[in-house]
């Protein structure tokens, strides 16, 4: 069971996932140089935060013509998991490997802020060891995380379950007050339709112990790890 | 004489050191040259007005890896084989100018000189200064800078966990941005800005070179500020994912075999950071200029020289080295050019295009030129000194309202509008985030943590340089102290005006003292610092402002303090002083005087035994498990951080002490050597033995209950409405 934790140039939460999955949980992780486009020996391929290519032209728009990416693609397309975190939720939506945009936040600011997420739905491999309903108390950093697309593609996401985090207040209710972006219904982390790719704003990665704010992170990975062994078996 | 006046200004020389620089070279400098010296002599580069001064600094400590000066910054040893690199750095007058770029390329700038040293950039603090907030040039300057530092430090993955932000009208026009940096070195491997060996070659990596931020160093940091709207080219542009992969190429560089030094090519650009190299080797240095991959066409040898272009960094390599570094700085897709070598010999040597272009001894031009001006003390400030705080009427509001807009003071209100643009979480070790007394940081794979904060209260610098800049540096102290942190190093960011004045030079000459007097009382070294002068506009100066950012350890990360109080009945509690409320003279330099009664007078005071010996029963009584909450009192008084206490813990509080008849000196006299502490009845008789002990004085001044905020008959606020106060004031004093 290892981890394949991809870096462009301008990443930078690398190091945060690479301490959670491996120095907090103990799992195998290795880093993927962007233009590497083997990914054999990893059984599930996390796409991490920070500013690939320093979001030129448009987040993860670059990023997705790394070689890479296209290994990713094969990789998610046999059924390995996948996780993109903030920058790699947009490489995500960029690559197509997930449906719509993340543009700029409505108030157009920056925001480092804690955020409540409602699990939405418990029956996928990111969210097995979470109860429904049950809030992750999860930072989130990003100036581009408005989730935007059109009509059709949300009542299908929200009719089929893929839409797995909404921003919620702390007692659980999801309203526009506390939405943190202007993403359409709360969104903030949804999955493709096979269940295997996922992509969430928040960074799970940053709330990996208690001494820091919060472990609610690992309920995310600890659901992805569990569920990658027992496939694997 | 064939230099004219015109070109003198324009490098900020006078004509009096061009002579001493014709003297020293026994003929008349050629043009490049010229601008050599007028980068190197120049106040930002030069410190010709600060360096005697800055000699009297303590600097010295079981702890101290590098010396101040000797490198590009300090480094303070944590043992466990860590350490840490540390300085705050200015970027004033760019800021005035174009906000966005000065501040983002201020953070850029400070963020190389601690990656140089081989040190991880693990935190960054922004401490900023701006006129009043309803004026309309202030809030350009506010947005263009906060957005300038979001935009870089959130870009490049180092988390902005503190600073500070205060409004005055001495900054009208004259903005103050400085950005500290404090960077984690591991295992004892400090790298140094210097080559090993004659045929050591030397690489330009990174950025390309450009026309940006000529004259930077010497026009536009190093004279007075009249012109600066015309002066908007000198500004660089910043990068800031160009400097994130430079950092993480750099980081890799230090591990090559071949790769021996590590520079910043910072204010002057090459200029200053080659020169600076050759002579901290103690070579000489041929520089072959026209190998300087540029940005454009037609740039002339002098205009290369003087670029102040960002992202670059030069890097000292052993002959043959070099191949394992362009592999390196390709993967990365930077550029890394050999640009010159270091030999045997005391000349700086610059060649283009085969033909050499100038031969200067390295010493005449690092050796800047040193004044040591006459400073008495101005009579206007003997006068504000003396006024009599007795003839300060009471205020016509009763306290509640006056508590309320006091929360309310863009000075005292939360900086969360701010702070929540600045990413604080990444690299994952932010235990105590901004908006605490310090921030916390936990170093993984130790035990230990780090606090670190900045501070200075210019108004009281103002009304006494020396009791003032003791008192920042008292203040910046206990910021960490509260959180149980031990104080172990500090860096000074030193802002002013004209120093060539006799007001600002006495303001400069009684500010080092009063740090010199406070380090020495703390018994902590200035690890690094940075001096800004000619901080004026309209012929009028700053306050003085000599911020200081310090550092404070913690044996274990998890056993600290927050400002919050925590739980119903526990027992609030003032150490440092007998009396829950201050005295008349203590409004003196207060946020109360200037906010209430439009005044900046009276005179400040500071007991430096006191506050130390308050200090240390704080971390005591943290690191005993006996107090459920700290907060230093400071801007707003004890009323203020009452209510901050509340706020931020969401619990209200019951003051039992009754007010005095002066109930405005009471609860918002802003006298030193307070913190505030909450705790659980059973470990009062504790808490009292160790304070007394130390002989400090404390005093019990109610309770942590319900959800208002109650001071005897006096005052009643529901904890809602002074959390709104203090959570809106902010926005609300700096928009339309």
């Amino acid at each position: 069971m290892k981890f394949g934790i991809v870096v462009f140039p301008g990443t930078w939460s690398e190091k945060d996932t690479q301490y959670a999955v491996s120095g907090v949980l103990g799992y195998a992780s290795d880093y993927i140089w962007h233009d590497d486009d083997n990914l054999d020996q990893y059984d599930v391929i996390v796409l991490p935060g920070g500013f690939s290519y320093g979001d030129f032209l448009r987040c993860g728009a670059i990023a997705r013509f790394s070689p890479v990416m296209e290994a990713v693609r094969i990789f998610a397309d046999n059924g390995g998991p996948v996780i993109g975190i903030c920058n790699g939720f947009q490489i995500l939506c960029e690559s197509n490997l997930l449906p719509g945009v993340l543009m700029r936040n409505d108030h157009l600011e920056f925001r480092c802020i804690w955020t409540d997420l409602r699990v939405e739905n418990t029956s996928t491999i990111f969210t097995s060891k979470a109860t429904e309903g049950q809030l992750l108390h999860i930072p989130m950093s990003h100036g581009e995380g408005n989730y935007q697309a059109d009509e059709e593609t949300i009542s299908r996401l929200e009719n089929n379950g893929q839409v797995i985090f909404r921003y919620s207040d702390t007692s659980g209710n999801v309203t526009s007050q506390i939405n943190p972006n202007g993403s359409v219904n709360n969104i903030a982390g949804i999955i493709n339709e096979r269940g295997n790719v996922l992509g969430m704003m928040p960074h799970p990665e940053k709330a990996s112990e208690k001494l820091i704010g919060s472990d609610d992170g690992n309920i995310i990975f600890k659901s992805l790890i569990e569920n990658t062994i027992t496939s694997l078996k | 004489m064939t230099v004219s006046q015109q070109t003198l200004d324009e490098i900020a020389l006078s004509r009096t050191e061009y002579e001493m620089i014709i003297d020293r070279l026994g003929r008349e400098p050629a043009p490049l040259e010229l601008g050599l010296f007028g980068a190197l002599w120049s106040e930002h580069c030069g410190y010709k007005h600060t360096k005697a001064l800055l000699r009297t600094l303590p600097s010295s400590s079981k702890r101290l890896l590098v010396a101040p000066g000797a490198e590009n910054a300090g480094v303070i040893d944590l043992g466990d084989g860590l350490a840490i690199a540390m300085k705050i750095e200015s970027h004033n007058h760019p800021s005035a100018v174009e906000p966005f770029e000065g501040a983002a390329t201020g953070v850029g700038g400070i963020i190389r000189d601690i990656f140089a040293m081989g040190a991880r950039p693990i935190a960054l603090l922004n401490s900023l200064r701006f006129g009043q907030p309803d004026n309309a040039r202030t809030r350009y300057l506010l947005n263009g800078v906060i957005g300038g530092i979001s935009s870089y430090g959130n870009c490049i993955g180092i988390p902005d966990v503190g600073g500070e932000i205060f409004f005055s009208d001495s900054y009208n026009g004259n903005p103050l941005v400085n950005a500290m940096c404090v960077g984690l070195i591991e295992n004892g491997k400090v790298a140094s800005a210097s080559a090993r060996e004659a045929g050591d070659l030397l690489l330009l990596v990174g950025a390309d070179t450009g026309r940006d931020g000529i004259h930077g160093a010497s026009g536009l940091a190093s004279k007075g500020f009249e012109e600066e709207a015309e002066m908007r080219s000198a500004v660089q542009v910043g990068n800031p994912f160009l400097e994130k992969v430079l950092i993480e190429a750099c980081m890799e560089a230090l591990e090559l075999p071949g790769v021996v030094g590590l520079q910043d090519c910072g204010a002057a650009g090459i200029t200053s950071a080659a020169i600076e190299m050759a002579e901290r080797s103690g070579m000489g240095l041929k520089l072959f200029i026209d190998r300087v991959p540029r940005r454009e066409k037609g740039m002339t040898p002098y205009e290369v020289m003087l670029s102040e272009s960002q992202e670059r960094m030069l890097i000292a390599v052993t002959p043959g080295g070099e191949t394992k570094v362009f592999e390196l700085f390709d993967r990365w897709d930077l550029d890394a050019s050999v640009i010159g070598e270091f030999e045997l010999g005391s000349n700086v040597k610059i060649y283009d295009e085969g033909e050499q272009v100038c031969s200067t001894p390295v010493i005449t031009l690092t050796d800047s030129p040193e004044y040591k001006l006459a400073s008495s003390k101005p009579a206007w400030l003997d006068a504000l000194q003396k006024v009599n705080m007795n003839a300060i009427p009471m205020p016509s509001m009763p306290p509640t309202k006056v508590m309320l807009k006091m929360l309310g003071s863009p000075n005292i209100a939360s900086r969360f509008p701010i702070y929540q643009q600045y990413d604080y979480h990444v690299q994952t070790n932010t235990v105590i985030e901004p908006g605490g007394d310090a921030a916390v940081l936990r170093l993984k794979g130790s035990k230990k943590g780090i606090a670190i904060s900045t501070d200075c209260n210019s108004r009281i610098c103002y009304l006494d340089p020396s009791i003032g800049a003791s008192i920042a540096v008292a203040e910046a102290c206990r910021n960490i102290s509260a959180t149980g942190a031990a104080p172990i190093a500090l860096t000074d960011g030193l802002n002013f005006g004209n120093p060539e004045t006799p007001d600002v030079q006495y303001q400069l000459t009684e500010s080092i003292a009063g740090i010199t007097r406070a380090a020495d009382a703390f018994n902590i070294p200035i690890v690094s610092g940075n001096a800004s002068m000619y901080n004026e506009s309209l012929g009028s100066a700053i306050f003085p402002t000599p911020i200081i950012g310090s550092l404070g350890l913690l044996e274990d990360a998890e056993i600290h303090a927050t400002v919050g109080f925590k739980s119903q009945e526990d027992i609030i509690v003032l150490i440092g002083t007998d009396s829950c409320w201050d005295e008349i003279n203590d409004i003196a330099g207060s946020e109360y005087l200037e906010l209430i009664h439009g005044k900046v007078e009276g005179q400040p005071r500071l007991d430096l035994d006191l506050e130390v010996r308050t200090q240390e029963v704080c971390r005591k009584a943290i690191k005993a498990g006996l107090v459920t909450s700290a907060h230093d009192v400071s801007d707003g008084g004890i009323a203020v951080a009452i209510a901050e206490c509340s706020i931020i813990g969401g619990i209200g509080a019951v003051i039992t002490k009754a007010l005095p008849k002066r109930w405005d000196a009471g609860m918002f006299g802003e006298s030193q050597s307070r913190i505030l502490l909450s705790l659980d009845n059973k470990n009062i008789d504790q808490l009292e033995s160790i304070a007394l002990s130390h002989n400090v004085p404390m005093t019990i001044i109610g309770f942590v209950k319900g959800d208002s905020l109650e001071f005897g008959d006096s005052l009643s606020i529901p904890l809602t409405v002074a959390s709104e106060a203090w959570q809106n004031g902010f926005n609300l004093a700096t928009s339309e």
